[in-house]
């Protein structure tokens, strides 16, 4: 007996084996040539552009969409690495609808913007197609910074340090370097490998070592660190995640939303991943509608979505919130998790609807249950594994503007440090700005 | 729906939609599915002496500026004229004209320059049936260099030498196609006149080069590693096509001589714009080859709805624009204009400010909320902003009425006055 959607329970293989490849391809195929011009010719090149100001790396977006529509879409790569040395994995995976194409006038006119993070994928894929990596380093400056963490945020520094001549080496606790990138990403957004494919292009520069399965708290010390390096920078990102608070959440299919993600994007066979027929996701942010989706992908038969505020509290923008809707998942809002109920494993979540007065969130007393098979919390990540005596601010390691922890030779950034949204791109951001403060500090004499 | 019958140089067509002399004339085939398509007229592609016809190029000749998707803007060729046996070309007119008697058909011609070569054919083409000849003094390239073409175009005297044997050897009208590849157009157009043309058709196609093989370092089309210049139409040479025009329809000489609009007419309010400065009627070659004969029901429609709309019947569109038309001198400068940007409409790109700041008057400023506003007492109403917004009626040119305070000046607004008068020019009549 094949499987399909309707079998119960928790199961592999609920679709057609030749199914998933389509099932999981790129969500924004890649603009051709001629699309990409028609595209670029849609931007009117404005005067300090509000696209370039709401990119959280400042990329010339004017200028980058000019050279494509010049024919030289290698150039504006190059505008774009400048700035954002993982514009490639930006272009597919920022919400560009809550960034530069928000402002983007065009947006403001006519509610279409210049499709600017499709255009910057066209820009990054062409340069990094011709296997070319537009950098080197400068001359050796005898420094070494350790980098603690190989995400988005650890990769842009060591990147940077690298070119300005320092000695890095990256150590992360995982087996792949990538951090989110290689196990957090939708799959849709990020197909075919790209996340490695990225960060080989990346160390193309020369000068970073890479050392996986070395965790900090666990055999690395950030004393031993700050002793053996000339500077140190963290960026573990939120390796922890907030509980349910939900009577029998310890059931057997109650999982984290970013377990069961990182183990999808991890999985060589996708027909051999088991989910559930009814999949219940509790949370509304970014990795809340990316378990849901890639839930109901794997064929589950019904996913439910469910948040206990309502929509436009909620952290996944409307693309996000419609780009489910579409998927086939069902979204319910104004209600908060009680009570999971199964015998060893789920059956069912006990939901009670809530309503927000001034800010705080009561429970109205009405319940209503929804038959789960698995259940994936999304709930918040949280700082997991900060050194001791490092000062900690609303949850996260305390930072100065280019990334200064309350510990001298001590930098930090991306998901773990204080500022900031918790997005790939900010994450580059700020990684990029505390490398140049480490150079400029290291440099200092 | 207002009638469009045109009556051109005393050829009438039941619209003043003409095809120019070109690939969409070139045989009975295309005329035929053009007339059927609704064209009032054709000018059947360029017959040349009888004998051996002239070869084409069997690479490409044709090269192309684009603009955003793809939008053909402007053509060039380095076509020859028929390269069809005459008599196969008159046998399909006699055909074609028999079965299409109310549409214009007139037989474009270049032959050598010399009085026998054109009074031996004209005779012969006329038994066509067909309704009056073009001259082809303009083509650019290939015939110019055997002495036809714009070599004949740029030299008056010729014009008017070859005109008067045509109008010798034949009583129905003689159109003379003038080149644009001259210095100044009414030495040609004057000429003609002088040796008896009933009408002037122009433009034919601009001298030029469109683009550069940066690979092989060659002019495009490239024919095995070898490019030359192509004659240019399309939407680009429309302007430098309604120059032309205009200057010869207000020229006091050439005022009557019925003119035929060519370059770049691609809808019905292109027709419009040419026959207001005084075409008769116009001519179509690129927007066809582009687009196919369909498009005109669009310019039929169009000018239709366009003359209901004015109340007004299409001889009385013909030169409604050519008094309007003057020289700088006769400018008024004391009609004084602001830019005002609407709020409303402005969806803050800035364009109007990097313009206006880097390039023309410092007039425009950006608020830190990136509100733009036009600084009255900087602005020199020059327009770029206007022409360099994106948002169509965005910034608009406000008039000041007489006596307003000019804030750029501190003058109060005053009368009509032009350079002619102007206490600047030092040849500058005095006002009595
Ligand atoms: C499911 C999901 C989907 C997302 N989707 C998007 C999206 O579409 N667009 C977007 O812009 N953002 C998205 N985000 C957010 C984005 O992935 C993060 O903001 C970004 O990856 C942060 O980068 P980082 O370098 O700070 O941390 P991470 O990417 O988390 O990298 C941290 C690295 O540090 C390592 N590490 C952790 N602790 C230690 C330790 N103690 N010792 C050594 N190494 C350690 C980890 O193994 C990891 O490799 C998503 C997040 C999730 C969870
Ligand atoms: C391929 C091509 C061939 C042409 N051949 C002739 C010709 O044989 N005789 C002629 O008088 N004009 C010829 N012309 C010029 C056109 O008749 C017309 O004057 C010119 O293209 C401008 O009009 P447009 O902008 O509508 O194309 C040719 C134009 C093109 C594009
Ligand atoms: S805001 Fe839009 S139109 Fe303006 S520069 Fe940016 S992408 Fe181009
Ligand atoms: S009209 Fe010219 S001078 Fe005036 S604001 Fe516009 S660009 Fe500046
Ligand atoms: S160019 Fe037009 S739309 Fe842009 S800022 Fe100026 S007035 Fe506004």
């Amino acid at each position: 007996m094949t499987n399909s959607p309707l079998t119960p329970g928790i199961t592999a293989g609920r679709l057609p084996e030749e199914s998933y490849a389509a099932q999981f391809s790129d969500l924004h195929p890649v603009l051709d040539d001629h699309e990409a011009l028609v595209a670029a010719d849609r931007c009117y090149f404005c005067h300090d552009a509000p696209c370039m100001t709401a990119c959280p790396t400042s990329i010339d977006v004017p200028l980058f969409i000019r050279q494509i529509m010049t024919g030289t879409p290698e150039a504006a790569a190059k505008t774009i690495f400048d700035q954002n040395i993982l514009g490639g994995m930006c272009a597919r995976v920022c919400p560009t609808e809550t960034l530069c194409e928000e402002v983007c006038v065009r947006e403001i006119a006519e509610g279409k913007p210049v499709e600017i993070g499709r255009l910057q994928r066209y820009a990054t894929d062409a340069l990094m197609a011709k296997g070319v990596h537009p950098y080197t380093r400068a001359e050796a400056t005898g420094k070494t910074v350790a980098v603690v963490g190989a995400g988005p945020a650890g990769l842009a520094a060591a990147h940077r340090l690298a070119m300005k001549g320092h000695d890095v080496v990256m150590f992360d606790a995982r087996p792949k370097s990538g951090g989110l990138n290689e196990y957090g990403i939708a799959s849709y957004k990020a197909p075919d490998g790209y996340a490695q494919k990225e960060v080989d292009w990346l160390m193309q520069i020369g000068g970073i070592t890479v050392e996986t399965g070395k965790k900090l708290g666990d055999g690395l010390t950030l004393d031993g660190l700050k002793a053996d390096y000339d500077a140190v920078f963290l960026a573990i990102g939120l390796a922890g995640v907030n509980a349910l608070r939900a009577e029998g959440e310890d059931a057997d299919g109650v999982l984290d939303a970013v377990d069961f993600i990182s183990e999808l994007r991890q999985a060589e066979d996708l027909s051999k991943l088991p989910v559930g027929r009814n999949v219940v996701v509790i949370g509304g942010g970014m990795t809340a509608v990316d378990a849901a989706v890639q839930a109901k992908l794997l064929g589950a038969q019904n996913v439910s979505m469910v948040y206990r505020r309502g929509r436009a509290r909620m952290a996944a923008s409307a693309f996000e919130q419609d780009l489910a809707a579409s998927k086939g998942v069902q979204i319910f809002y104004n209600a908060a998790p009680v009570a999971v109920y199964g015998d060893g494993a789920v059956e069912e979540v006990e939901f009670e609807y809530t309503s927000e007065e001034g800010g705080s969130l009561k429970g109205t007393g009405e319940t209503f249950r929804l038959p789960a098979d698995q259940v994936f919390k999304a709930i918040g990540q949280t700082l997991d594994g900060a050194p001791e005596g490092i000062e900690i601010t609303g949850g996260k390691i305390a930072v100065d503007a280019v990334g200064r922890t309350s510990i001298a030779g001590v930098w930090a950034g991306g998901d773990c440090a204080s500022g900031g949204e918790d997005l790939t791109v900010t994450a580059v951001s700020e990684g990029r700005d505390a490398a140049e403060d480490i150079h400029a500090k290291l440099m200092e004499g | 729906m207002a009638d469009l019958t045109s009556t051109f140089c005393g050829i009438t067509s039941p619209n003043p939609f003409w095809l120019a002399s070109a690939p969409p004339t070139d045989k009975e085939y295309n005329v035929r599915r053009a007339f059927e398509a609704g064209w009032g007229g054709v000018v059947w592609k360029t017959l040349g002496e009888e004998g051996p016809p002239v070869v084409n190029v069997n690479g490409p000749r044709y090269g192309a500026i684009h603009g955003a998707d793809r939008r053909l803007l402007g053509l060039n060729n380095i076509e020859l004229i028929t390269d069809r046996p005459l008599e196969v070309n008159l046998e399909e007119m006699t055909r074609v004209k028999k079965d299409y008697p109310d549409r214009a058909l007139i037989a474009s011609v270049m032959v050598p320059c010399d009085a026998d070569s054109w009074k031996n054919i004209i005779p012969r083409i006329a038994e066509t049936g067909c309704d009056g000849f073009e001259l082809n003094f303009g083509c650019p390239h290939g015939m110019a260099e055997r002495g036809m073409g714009s070599a004949v175009g740029q030299v008056p005297e010729y014009i008017e030498m070859v005109t008067r044997w045509c109008k010798e050897a034949t009583d129905l009208p003689v159109i003379v196609k003038l080149t644009p590849n001259i210095t100044n157009v009414l030495y040609p157009a004057e000429a003609a006149l002088r040796g008896g043309a009933d009408a002037v058709s122009l433009i034919n196609t601009i001298n030029s080069i469109t683009s550069v093989n940066l690979d092989a370092f060659s002019p495009e089309p490239m024919i095995d590693g070898k490019g030359t210049h192509g004659g240019y139409c399309g939407p680009a040479v429309k302007p430098i096509a309604m120059n032309m025009v205009a200057e010869i329809a207000r020229n006091p000489a050439t005022a009557n001589l019925p003119i035929s609009g060519i370059g770049g007419v691609t809808t019905w309010r292109d027709a419009a714009e040419f026959m207001a400065l005084g075409a008769g009627n116009v001519q179509v070659c690129t927007a066809v080859m582009t687009y196919g004969f369909k498009i005109v029901e669009e310019m039929i429609s169009g000018l239709s709805q366009y003359l209901d709309e004015k109340e007004m019947a299409l001889a009385d569109l013909v030169g409604k624009a050519t008094p309007n038309v003057t020289d700088w001198q006769y400018l008024n400068l004391n009609h004084v204009t602001k830019a005002v940007i609407n709020q409303d409409d402005c969806i803050n790109c800035g364009r109007c400010y990097a313009a206006c700041e880097d390039t023309s008057h410092q007039a425009i400023e950006m608020s830190p909320d990136r509100t733009f506003t036009v600084k009255d007492d900087e602005c020199v109403a020059c327009n770029l902003c206007v022409n360099v917004c994106p948002i169509e009626g965005c910034i608009t040119m406000k008039t000041l009425e007489k006596g307003e305070m000019d804030e750029r000046t501190g003058k109060p607004v005053g009368d009509y006055a032009n350079w002619t008068t102007h206490p600047n020019n030092v040849a500058a009549v005095s006002a009595e």
